[in-house]
């Protein structure tokens, strides 16, 4: 665990994007103590320009609500839809791929293509029909990119899991008759996992970006304010009101980005040969 | 010296060209957009919005209304009213052609009704208190009807009652006729060509029957799918009419500041669109009349009016838009008054129960106007759900009865029989339809005061039935009134007399003209 530390913060990039989300999960957190005014609340004249009053320094949107309480908040609501749809996929994405690569034959048919019928749909249609069809919410919101991000966690777990199952001390766990279970629980899967956690950091991305694309086009969760709710939102003024769309999609832009660094630093830190390798 | 003889002859000119202003210049061509592309043209049978606005051009009426609506003469160059208020003498206008040359008769009226009656359900409900027509000459229509009907002169707008041509279409199948798709009218303006998803052609009708009129050699209907590009459009001068709706509400005062730029809420007076909130009546708080007063006091309407609508429109008293016939503002008012919202709540036992709410699926205007409406009411302590859905899973919910509070629209024409107490008697209660009663409102006193009203004469007696019914109607809140909405018409300041009668743009370009 020392040594993982030390060579994650060694990577550049492992360190700026650990800071970046740290930074974003305290303002999701500690951010609406602050700021106990509904991000609802129209608060000033519509349209007031940023950097005018120190009161709403990022200025306010069409009804005049506060831009800066807006990102403040919709940074939890992101953050939250990332984190959480990413665990739902995993969730649902390991087992499976872990059944599919240590049983294998009739199992793994089935079930790789069972996950290749979610693969060959294109994951933002897929994940906008569903959401169209259960009411956006923010449950049917987590839910829908769960579902179209399990996939390449269950062909990459499997993947690995093949490799692995075929390793001696799996072999000696077979022989010395442990339960299918306990070997995929303890032998394989904690082997199995530094790819898993670097696909993992991804994933949040690509969930935030999900989110954000979803509330762009009207389908996010009517009752919570997000960054991507805002930028869609704004977008019919862009034109007399830039303030309103480009700070929430600097926000998103700066937290994928953070992920996507963590990600790089994950993988440097957890393959530190192959990362070496490659220099 | 020669050139600064020319020179002042030039400044005089200019200088005079004010005063000659009034004077209507023929030729030009004037491209509108419309929106969203009509599913057709045949306005008998097609009665969308956009269907209105470019078919008012082709086909007339028998009258149209003026701002005030006043009856004014268009096919029917007068008309009688009996004695006991039950037979109404057309006499119509001599010497109208339809596009194709045939003459426009009494024969064509009657054909009119027949297929009227199949085909446009307005028109039918309007119609059902006509006993017989008859056609004692070939100018001349009389409707003789069951009872007197108050409302009667306020059905025969185009888009209520277009006239058809009876030689194209009589004996054939009114669905298929080819004619559907190049429809022939009496109107100002002939159908030339429909490029589908590109535009639609009108040109000048050389035979016209007000002499010197049509003014424009062409209309061109451009067609243009998205807002913005709407917006572009006009900016670029592709276009040089926006019908009230076509572009987004916040891009109106940025297109108003624009360079010869002309803006109007005028041409609605028929229509008055009223926005409402349905309230459901039946369950839940809102079955208490003192939570529904507190939703209209717990509303910033003034607010929506300024920023949402951009200052246009006129904040609501009650079911009857001010434009209306016996339309009355005395009645008990609900200013914004917060405290006394949480108050009502208070006294009508609320506690925190949760409340959905359904904003209209018609864009960012609504949609914003859905939130503010939602923060209104969150702070004065109601527990509010958005439920966010499309327009056909709105309609379906308020079909179902399925929503607590629920955003709608919708049009007035022009007397409270017509458009207002639809809304409100208990025998238009019925699961399925998303308008008449649908926040199932009962009470046997309006029932009775409606059902007088239209058939009380005269005016003077009508007015006071609508008077207390309004007063009545205020009182309960059956639905929380919001909004007398104005859709602005923009138009480039070239172009006059666009909009001359209370039908706006859907009564056709008759009598605009071109400034160049």
């Amino acid at each position: 665990m020392k040594q993982f530390w030390k060579a994650m913060l060694k990577s550049p990039s492992g360190v700026i994007g650990l800071i970046i989300l740290l930074l974003a999960i305290s303002v999701a957190v500690f951010g609406p103590m602050l700021f106990p005014n509904s991000p609802w609340r129209m608060v000033q004249r519509p349209f007031l320009p940023p950097f005018t009053l120190s009161t709403v320094p990022l200025g306010t949107d069409a009804l005049g609500r506060d831009v800066f309480a807006g990102m403040i908040f919709g940074a939890r609501v992101s953050l939250l839809v990332g984190l959480v749809s990413t665990l739902v996929a995993l969730v649902v994405g390991v087992p499976i791929g872990a059944m599919a690569g240590y049983f294998g034959g009739k199992v793994d048919d089935a079930l790789m293509r069972f996950t290749e019928f979610f693969q060959t749909i294109p994951s933002f249609a897929l994940a906008i029909v569903l959401v169209a069809i259960l009411q956006p919410s923010i449950y049917s919101i987590v839910a829908s990119i769960a579902v179209v991000s399990w996939p390449p966690v269950a062909r990459l777990v499997r993947g690995e899991v093949l490799s692995l199952r075929t390793r001696e001390y799996v072999q000696a766990a077979v022989v010395t008759g442990q339960s299918n279970s306990w070997i995929i629980l303890r032998e394989i899967l904690p082997n199995a996992l530094s790819p898993v956690i670097v696909l993992a950091s991804l994933m949040v991305a690509t969930a935030i970006l999900l989110e954000s694309s979803l509330a762009f086009l009207g389908l996010g969760d009517p009752n919570l304010i997000s960054w991507g709710y805002m930028v869609g939102a704004g977008r019919t003024v862009i034109r007399q009101a830039w303030w309103i769309t480009v700070f929430p999609g600097v926000a998103i832009l700066i937290s994928v980005l953070g992920l996507n660094l963590i990600g790089e630093g994950l993988n440097d830190a957890l393959n530190p040969r192959l990362s070496r390798e490659g220099r | 010296m020669p050139k600064r003889v020319l020179l002042g002859l030039l400044l005089a000119c200019g200088l005079t060209a004010p005063a000659l202003a009034q004077e209507p210049k023929t030729g030009g061509v004037i491209n509108a957009v419309i929106q969203p592309e009509p599913p057709g043209l045949m306005l008998a049978q097609v009665q969308n919005g956009p269907t209105q606005m470019v078919s008012g051009n082709i086909f007339e009426g028998l009258l149209r209304y003026s701002p005030k609506l006043e009856p004014l003469p268009e096919l029917a160059e007068s008309w009688s009213v009996s004695e006991d208020a039950k037979t109404y003498t057309f006499k119509l206008k001599k010497g109208v052609t339809w596009h194709d040359g045939k003459p426009f008769t009494a024969a064509d009226v009657l054909f009119s009704m027949e297929m009227l009656k199949q085909t446009h359900a307005r028109a039918r409900t309007n119609l059902a208190q006509v006993d017989k027509i008859e056609t004692p000459d070939d100018y001349t229509v009389v409707f003789t009807l069951k009872q007197p009907f108050g409302p009667f002169l306020g059905i025969f707008e185009v888009g209520s009652m277009p006239m058809v041509p009876k030689h194209l279409y009589e004996g054939t199948d009114w669905k298929t006729n080819p004619y559907n798709n190049a429809p022939v009218g009496t109107g100002p303006f002939m159908f030339k060509e429909w490029q589908k998803g590109s535009f639609i052609r009108l040109v000048k009708n050389p035979n016209y029957h007000e002499k010197g009129k049509p003014y424009i050699d062409e209309i061109y209907w451009q067609i243009i799918p998205d807002a913005a590009a709407r917006s572009v459009a006009y900016e670029t001068g592709k276009v040089d009419v926006l019908p009230g709706g076509s572009v987004e509400n916040f891009d109106v005062p940025r297109l108003s500041k624009l360079k010869d730029t002309c803006v109007t809420g005028a041409g609605w007076e028929f229509f008055s669109p009223l926005a409402w909130l349905w309230l459901n009546n039946r369950q839940g708080p809102l079955a208490d009349k003192r939570v529904r007063q507190a939703i209209m006091y717990a509303i910033d309407r003034d607010f929506a009016k300024d920023v949402i609508w951009n200052g246009l429109g006129k904040v609501a008293t009650g079911p009857s838009a001010s434009t209306i016939k016996f339309y009355t503002d005395d009645v008990p008012k609900y200013p914004y008054n917060p405290a006394k919202a949480k108050a009502l709540l208070k006294e009508a036992g609320y506690k925190g129960e949760k409340i959905r709410l359904l904003p209209l699926a018609y864009g960012e205007t609504w949609q914003r106007w859905g939130e503010a409406v939602k923060q209104n009411l969150q702070d004065v302590g109601m527990n509010i759900e958005t439920i966010a859905t499309d327009v056909a899973g709105g309609n379906q919910k308020i079909g179902d009865w399925d929503y607590d509070i629920a955003f709608t629209y919708l049009y007035q024409y022009g007397d409270p029989a017509l458009g207002v107490g639809r809304n409100y008697i208990s025998s238009n209660i019925a699961k399925g339809q998303v308008f008449n009663n649908v926040e199932g409102y009962s009470n046997p006193e309006i029932d009775k005061l409606f059902a007088d009203g239209a058939t009380a004469t005269p005016d003077s007696k009508r007015k006071e039935i609508y008077d207390k019914a309004q007063k009545i109607l205020v009182e309960d809140v059956p639905v929380a009134w919001m909004l007398e909405l104005q859709f602005p018409t923009i138009t480039r300041c070239k172009v006059k007399n666009l909009i001359t009668t209370g039908i706006g743009v859907n009564d056709g370009f008759k009598d605009a003209w071109l400034d160049k």
